[in-house]
């Protein structure tokens, strides 16, 4: 089987800055949701109370919300949770009352309602622990980006390190931008999928980035352009099966992990689709703009093994 | 050029050996089992506990198929269910004479099923987490400003004291925040307290004003000496709450440090969060007493007379009685800390205490009035008392003194801890609180597994489809990666967690780009027309660099999330972070040794077009093209 029969280098630069508006434009909406709406966090993050509760049969969600509202609560989420017979309800923090006596006022209301109520799961959370994630979270997100940023400097060069962070929060961006769009419950397995979405599509643009150095070091007369082009197209059949079988497994989670790694599936699916595309078109296509040469990436050092060489730069790394 | 050397093999054989051993504890699912753990602070669960279960059991006619002692706790495991119960009943009965005082707490539990072997190799299954078995899990704040206050507020009664022994005169001494405020009248007594101060209170920093003819002088507790009042405080706090979480009889709780100042708590199985909070905040107290002396005293301790009128009595440890004023001295309050140490002129065992100013100067009216007179300290828990120790006193003591006498290492250690475990060293809040019910666990756990297993089947039919002989070596190598990653979070004994199975299942989709990066190398070297050979040299030397970029950047990610994460987060983290280095091995390493193993002894068979030699037209086509 082969799915790639390419014959020629696809000229991919040439749509680059078309779709280079194209993603500034989804940056921005991205941006703009995310300042206009909002994420819906999850109580990890706002702190308060979210009880899970069984029926036997189909919950009426409507009955359950008009119940909980008799008991004075202004703001309550109720919402439906994996199967149609369990029941997520959200709870803010109520001045006077801590979470036990909340929890067991609801479900009072909502046993003298239908009997076959059970709780079976609660979770509460303190205002102060959420400040200090949304912290860590910032830091977390500080340090990949600065991390990687070091490390591609090293490894390539600078302009290779601003292109692929910059496609790497473009992505990210992306993603909450979805999340804010659409009011999806941010959670913390969410911003891990986002953290690991980062690291992740790193990948895509050091593999294209490599294959640009080793273009650069193989064919002395093309241009710039035609070794981008020349680099994304042979990467691409590798591009498109790896984030093809990754993505295998994350619908593998979107289906059958059940509700708590649903979110956390769909962020990846959308770092993953986003992630293709970034490392294509907008990791390459700032390199471009920024204008990678090949003096950039062919520097004394590291390149010794100058003029055609069969070996990667890399090979002292044998396994 | 494609073979690897026999070390090279011994390693992978070496390590797929341990992968297999340490992975196979987690298949065997868990058996019935029987679990016995303190319930009482002063009770032990030790070797002879051990035989004395052994013994009951054997009396009963029970045989366990596995008996571990472990932590603190004694299991016993059993073939069926029926076993355990009445295990359970043969060992309640002969290690707890009297229900209404169990010195032990004898539990049902369920132990994993793996043989024998396996254990005695330190071979244990991955600990699961709360979402995955149901349970109580508490995260608690432990107040520092207020343990800080505290031990502010004991030196600041601790210098009023020491200045009025010392005949500093004209001072006022008050805790302001935390420090302490001490005005003089001259100059002359700020120097005699200034002296004092470096001279016995090593963990205080002074500064001096004057301020006309008022001399001031601010006392603050040293940088170093608050981290490690902090540091003591949270390790206390964490003492104290196993000693309370034993009450519950919790199969296997959790107590850990989480952070500067945060303790996690996780109890298993535990759906009662109200009693669990009310135990988690109940204390534990001490008291110090005076052992009756009188000739009635005497008389019931040695041969069980009457207990005089003012007295009380209490067991010992090994259920000596001894017979104690009502009256009490000082409590666990006034202690501030009990450390195990060595006496320097006898070289025994003995334990320090120190008192606060209070405690102390009570301990020195006391020792005066009471010389060679014994002194008992008793610990009560659930409003029953026990006695702990009851030594004699040797001398005046003060704010700061010793027990000592005929003590080994380990019972000094004991004593320590006992005597630290009566109260908190700074109080705690409950900041987040989550029970999982059970069957909510089991759901979590089938479905994170479903979604591993289906996506690693898929992974692996497309890849044996698409890469043929190849993708079946690379479907190995994810298998062998899965292995291995199991094998390390079990020897870590890692937590289990539902993030931490998404991580697992994240990490077989980029496992894969490893190999999809090698595989798609070679065939390029063949379509470039280079040999079987070469393009199989060719692609993964070419690779490597690529991956191993690839790798790093992701590795950097996962380790900032295992910095900057808690909970679930650090779940994932952990599984994400180890999953990219054993791909690293697996589908690098491994996976080349698969294919040298199959393909590098060829040497003559070169003709053969390996790897894409089940797609001959592309092939074709793609080596036309390429010359």
């Amino acid at each position: 089987m082969e799915f790639f029969r390419i014959h020629k280098t696809i000229p991919f630069m040439r749509h680059a800055l078309v779709l280079n508006i194209i993603s500034f434009v989804t940056f921005a909406l991205a941006v703009f949701f995310l300042l206009h709406r909002g994420l819906h966090l999850s109580v990890e993050f706002t702190g308060g109370t979210v009880m899970e509760v069984a029926y036997q049969q189909s919950a009426d969600i409507g009955k359950v919300r008009e119940a909980i509202g008799k008991l004075g609560y202004p703001d309550v989420q109720v919402q439906s949770y994996g199967t149609s017979r369990d029941v997520q309800i959200r709870l803010p923090a109520q001045k006077g009352m801590n979470s036990d006596q909340q929890s067991a006022q609801v479900m009072q209301a909502l046993k003298t309602v239908d009997p076959s109520a059970t709780q079976r799961g609660i979770e509460v959370v303190g205002p102060q622990v959420g400040e200090e994630l949304t912290t860590n979270g910032l830091k977390a997100l500080g340090m990949v980006v600065v991390g990687i940023m070091i490390y591609l400097a090293i490894r390539f060069e600078w302009k290779f390190a601003v292109a692929t962070v910059l496609a790497n929060l473009h992505d990210v961006v992306i993603i909450l931008g979805f999340f804010a769009f659409f009011q999806w419950e941010f959670s913390l397995a969410v911003l891990a999928a986002v953290l690991a979405v980062l690291g992740y599509s790193v990948n895509e643009s050091v593999v294209i980035f490599d294959r640009v150095r080793e273009n650069f070091r193989r064919y002395r007369k093309m241009s710039t352009v035609e070794i981008i082009d020349n680099a994304i197209t042979s990467t691409i059949s590798r591009t498109i099966i790896t984030h093809g079988s990754t993505q295998l497994v994350v619908l593998s989670m979107f289906f059958f992990g059940g509700p708590t790694l649903h979110y956390f599936a769909l962020a990846l699916t959308i770092g993953i689709l986003f992630g293709i595309y970034s490392s294509c078109f907008v990791a390459a296509a700032i390199a471009m703009w920024l204008g990678i040469k090949r003096e950039d990436l062919i520097k004394g050092g590291p390149t010794k093994r100058d003029g055609g060489s069969e070996d990667d730069p890399n090979a002292g790394a044998v396994v | 050029m494609n073979r690897y050397p026999v070390w090279k093999y011994a390693i992978i054989v070496i390590v797929l050996l341990v992968g297999l051993i340490y992975s196979l504890p987690n298949f065997f699912g868990e058996a019935p089992a029987v679990q016995v753990s303190a319930a009482k602070s002063t009770a032990k669960v030790d070797a002879a506990t051990q035989s004395r279960v052994e013994e009951a059991l054997k009396a009963a006619g029970l045989a366990p198929d596995l008996l571990t002692l472990e932590g603190g706790s004694l299991r016993a495991r059993f073939a069926t269910p029926d076993e355990q119960l009445k295990a359970r009943d043969t060992v309640q009965r002969a290690l707890v004479p009297d229900p209404a005082d169990p010195p032990y707490v004898v539990a049902l539990n369920l132990v994993s099923r793996s043989p024998a072997w396996l254990t005695a190799l330190h071979a244990f299954p991955m600990y699961l987490g709360l979402d995955l078995r149901g349970g109580v899990d508490f995260l608690l704040q432990v107040d520092m400003k207020g343990a800080i206050d505290k031990k502010a507020e004991s030196f600041a009664s601790d210098l009023r004291t020491t200045f009025r022994d010392k005949g500093i005169r004209g001072t006022s001494v008050s805790r302001n925040g935390q420090t302490v405020e001490v005005s003089f009248r001259d100059a002359a007594a700020l120097d005699a307290a200034k002296r004092l101060i470096q001279d016995q209170f090593q963990d205080l920093a002074t500064t001096d004003s004057q301020d006309g003819s008022n001399w001031r002088l601010v006392a603050s507790i040293k940088p170093e000496a608050a981290r490690r009042l902090q540091d003591a405080a949270l390790k206390q706090n964490i003492t104290t709450l196993h000693n309370r979480i034993n009450e519950l009889g919790v199969a296997e709780p959790v107590i850990q440090q989480q952070g500067l100042d945060r303790i996690v708590v996780q109890l298993p199985g535990v759906q009662d969060t109200a009693k669990a909070k009310d135990i988690l905040g109940r204390t534990a107290t001490l008291e110090m007493r005076l052992v009756d002396e009188s000739a009635e005293g005497r008389a019931a301790e040695l041969s069980g007379g009457p207990v005089p009128f003012g007295s009380e009595k209490f067991l010992e440890r090994n259920g000596r009685p001894v017979i104690v004023k009502k009256q009490v001295l000082v409590t666990g309050e006034s202690l501030t800390d009990a450390q195990p140490g060595f006496d320097q002129q006898s070289n025994q065992p003995k334990v320090d205490l120190t008192m606060d100013a209070k405690g102390g100067r009570i301990m020195r009216d006391v020792s005066r009035e009471n010389y060679k007179k014994r002194m008992a300290m008793l610990i009560f828990e659930k409003g029953k008392g026990e006695v702990l120790t009851a030594p004699s006193i040797n001398g005046e003591l003060g704010n700061r003194f010793q027990i000592s006498g005929s003590m080994t290492v380990v019972e000094a250690n004991d004593l320590a801890l006992l005597l630290r475990a009566g109260s908190l060293a700074a109080p705690m809040e409950i900041i987040q609180e989550r029970t999982i019910g059970p069957s909510l666990g089991a759901d979590n756990i089938e479905k994170g597994f479903k979604s591993v297993m289906y996506g690693f089947l898929a992974i692996m039919v497309f890849m044996c489809a698409y890469y043929a002989l190849f993708g079946l070596f690379s479907s190995i190598a994810l298998a062998v990666n899965l292995m291995l990653l199991v094998a390390i979070l079990s020897m870590l004994q890692a937590t289990l967690t539902l993030p931490g199975i998404a991580a697992m299942a994240l990490a077989i989709g980029v496992a894969i780009d490893s190999n999809v990066l090698i595989n798609e190398r070679v065939r390029e070297e063949l379509r470039n027309g280079a040999s079987p050979q070469a393009a199989i040299h060719a692609g993964y030397d070419r690779a490597w660099g690529t991956i191993l970029d690839s790798n790093v950047t992701t590795l950097i990610a996962g380790i900032a999330l295992l910095a900057f994460g808690s909970g679930p987060i650090r779940g994932f983290a952990v599984v994400h972070c180890i999953g990219i280095v054993t791909s690293m091995f697996s589908a690098v390493f491994f996976s080349r040794g698969l294919v040298n193993f199959w393909y590098g002894q060829k040497k003559k068979l070169k003709t053969v077009s390996i790897g894409t030699v089940w797609r001959p037209k592309t092939n074709g086509t793609a080596v036309a093209e390429g010359k």
